[in-house]
């Protein structure tokens, strides 16, 4: 059954959202979640890299041999995050600082990689800008949500808005490397309560 | 000396490169269900990633900062990884088929291994020397193992219990993990 343009960018918001549903990039997922900024400017580096990265291995499907495939789909990956990273050292420079090694790494970013080699591979252009688009915005409303859940219980503020009274002591935990996996744990253990309903 | 003892401990323990870096956690989640799927992964990680750093030092240092296109680390970097990953195991299937077959399958899975290429651009971050960068390569890859194994050994326990039905499998998993974080936090005044 063939799915319709519409359904395969809204599956990537909800039915296959990452990391929840796919399990995967959990690494960016967890070191960038620390403030809500971060966060989004993740999601968005990672957006980017996901569209342009499908458009293209859809485009060049025919032309590279299977046996390579994962090689020439890394190439491809790894040119266009260098371009994100260009592109933020000119014109985001403090968030470029934050996110640190975690720019580069996008490269070896299992979502991306494995989008190319699950769907954009075997798919048309259209659709396939279609599923990066969704499965990039899913993954950049996943880390807003977990960024803010982590930023205001560990700092009391989001954005540089202080959201409880004064009276309110951060757990300075939750921005720490447990409070990260935990967050994520319990988010996940969250998802799936709602989805078993 | 003095120096690379402080490496040492602060890689594998105070800076863990997954319960502190957060880096390689999928492979962390994904392998860690079994002892021995655990101790495979341990140990084609130590091998490949000790390899890689020291080429892609190699790399960056006599070739990309002498030519002026850093811009080019990223893709040079993960070309390495990929390549070198794909002859290890070749050389190893045809030379040391007993190695191979215990670290067969988890082989291709480093590629994508973010703790690999995480290392590579640490040692060039920091802007270490040489031995300094082979030194802290191994470091990391024992502090991978180290917190790979462990986790699989308190995995196989957790199984056992009796688990909410919603917290199962991932999600109690890295509520685990984050335990276990939380114990590799006590190091930090080690050094």
């Amino acid at each position: 059954m063939a799915k319709t343009i519409g359904q395969e960018f809204v599956k990537g918001l909800w039915e296959e959202i990452p990391p929840f549903r796919l399990v995967l990039g959990l690494c960016p997922t967890l070191a960038v979640t620390k403030s809500v900024e971060n966060g989004i400017g993740m999601g968005l580096a990672t957006t980017f890299v996901l569209v342009c990265a499908n458009i293209l291995v859809s485009l060049l499907s025919g032309v590279i041999p299977s046996k390579i495939r994962i090689a020439c789909f890394i190439i491809i990956i790894a040119t266009f995050v260098t371009v994100v990273e260009l592109m933020m050292q000119a014109y985001a420079y403090q968030l470029f600082q934050n996110l640190g090694i975690f720019i580069p790494l996008i490269v070896v970013n299992c979502i991306v990689l494995g989008r190319s080699e699950a769907f954009a591979s075997k798919n048309k252009v259209v659709p396939s800008f279609a599923d990066g688009l969704g499965i990039g915005i899913g993954f950049t409303i996943s880390l807003t949500v977990i960024s803010a859940v982590r930023e205001s219980l560990g700092t009391g503020k989001i954005m540089g808005n202080q959201l409880f009274g004064s009276s309110f002591e951060p757990f300075s935990f939750m921005v720490e490397a447990p409070g990260a996996f935990i967050c994520l744990g319990l988010l996940l253990c969250v998802m799936n309560m709602v989805s078993s309903k | 000396m003095g120096d690379y003892t402080v490496l040492i401990i602060s890689s594998i323990l105070i800076n863990n490169i997954v319960l502190a870096q957060y880096l390689g956690i999928c492979p962390f989640i994904g392998t860690s269900k079994k002892m021995e799927t655990a101790t495979g992964m341990a140990g084609a990680v130590v091998f490949v990633m000790t390899l890689a750093a020291i080429i892609t030092w190699t790399i960056d240092t006599y070739f990309l900062k002498t030519l002026n296109i850093e811009f080019l680390r990223t893709i040079s970097f993960i070309l390495v990884i990929a390549s070198l990953v794909q002859f290890v195991e070749m050389f190893l299937k045809k030379s040391i088929p007993a190695l191979y077959a215990g670290l067969g399958i988890f082989l291709p899975l480093i590629t994508t291994n973010c703790a690999v290429m995480g290392v590579c651009l640490i040692n060039i971050k920091e802007e270490y020397s040489f031995l300094q960068a082979l030194v802290s390569s191994i470091s990391y890859a024992v502090g991978f193992g180290l917190a790979l194994i462990l986790f699989a050994g308190i995995r196989e326990r957790v199984i056992l219990g009796r688990v909410p039905r919603p917290l199962q499998d991932t999600s109690i998993g890295l509520i685990t993990a984050g335990m276990l974080a939380l114990v590799f936090i006590g190091f930090k005044g080690l050094v």
